[in-house]
């Protein structure tokens, strides 16, 4: 991969995703990562800790974000810094009993927050929105563009 | 339960060793919906100058989560994993990980804080292969609530 810095500017738009999330992929995302943490897969559990719902893993979320930015740089590898808080919950409703239907919709868009031509890194700032909300703020992803 | 003040500053030396699978990859990238040829088909990492599959950007978080393990595990750190809630989280990368890779991961407890009835805690860290390459450092923030909060 290769992008050539003299083309790109601070605040451009690298684009935008559309994410659907089910109960079923916080399962898979348990699996995949060993978080099993029931608060991201039992309803009665979640209000049981005083939490609105099952709710998406922060790390589901902050790794689903960052393909904006590898499908941009063409190389998952490009990513050397990448970071962001968890300010609000995510809640998955329980949409089983209709295939189809995600349980929530995030909403991704990138845009170059900063570049660093000595260096050939580019800072990509993702805005990441549940029901018009943030949910990940200072969401900085650092990729090398060579 | 409270949080032990006396957590901050301790260490928890590098445990077993996380050997990277190809199928552990697959599946992490599945998960996190990630698309992108190199995580599923070896000539296509080969493509772009990797030995083996690489893994997604965040993959590090289950080397660095089986380290946290040890801390959340302590009885002596006090911390209700029901009560967890992550606050933050930071991945910088020496190296990418790939399939093949044998990893170890050393833990610091960086800072405790009181917030309200529950704690912060922001733990680090330090993944590198079993032969002392660096590979990648993470740092996590753990909100622990307390009882009284929602």
């Amino acid at each position: 991969m290769s992008i050539p810095a003299a083309e790109l500017t601070v605040g451009q738009d690298i684009g935008s995703v559309t994410i659907p999330v089910t109960r079923q992929d916080l399962v898979r995302y348990a699996g995949a990562s060993g978080d099993f943490n029931p608060i991201h897969w039992n309803s009665d559990f979640a209000h049981g800790v005083g939490l609105p719902g099952v709710i998406a893993h922060g790390m589901f979320t902050m790794g689903a974000a960052v393909q904006l930015v590898t499908d941009w740089t063409g190389d998952p590898g490009s990513v050397i810094d990448y970071q962001t808080r968890f300010t609000k919950p995510v809640v998955v409703a329980d949409t089983t009993a209709q295939p189809g239907l995600p349980g929530a919709v995030l909403e991704v868009r990138g845009t170059i927050g900063a570049l660093n031509p000595e260096e050939a890194t580019a800072r990509i700032d993702l805005t990441v929105t549940f029901e018009g909300q943030k949910v990940l703020v200072k969401a900085q992803a650092v990729v090398r563009l060579s | 339960m409270t949080i032990n003040p006396d957590l901050q500053g301790r260490s928890y030396p590098a445990g077993e060793v996380y050997t990277v699978g190809r199928e552990a990859i697959r599946d992490f990238a599945r998960a996190v919906k990630a698309t992108h040829p190199s995580h599923y088909d070896v000539e296509a990492a080969r493509a772009l100058g990797y030995a083996d599959l690489v893994a997604p950007p965040t993959f590090a978080i289950v080397v660095a989560q089986r380290a946290d393990a040890q801390l959340i595990t302590d009885p002596s750190a006090g911390i209700d994993f029901s009560r967890v809630v992550h606050a933050d989280q930071r991945f910088t990368h020496h190296q990418p990980i790939v399939a093949g890779d044998e990893l170890v991961a050393a833990l610091h407890v960086d800072s405790v804080r009181a917030m309200g009835g529950g704690a912060m805690i922001t733990t680090r860290a330090e993944i590198s292969t079993v032969d002392g390459v660096r590979t990648a450092t993470t740092t996590s923030s753990l909100l622990v609530r307390g009882e009284e909060q929602q």
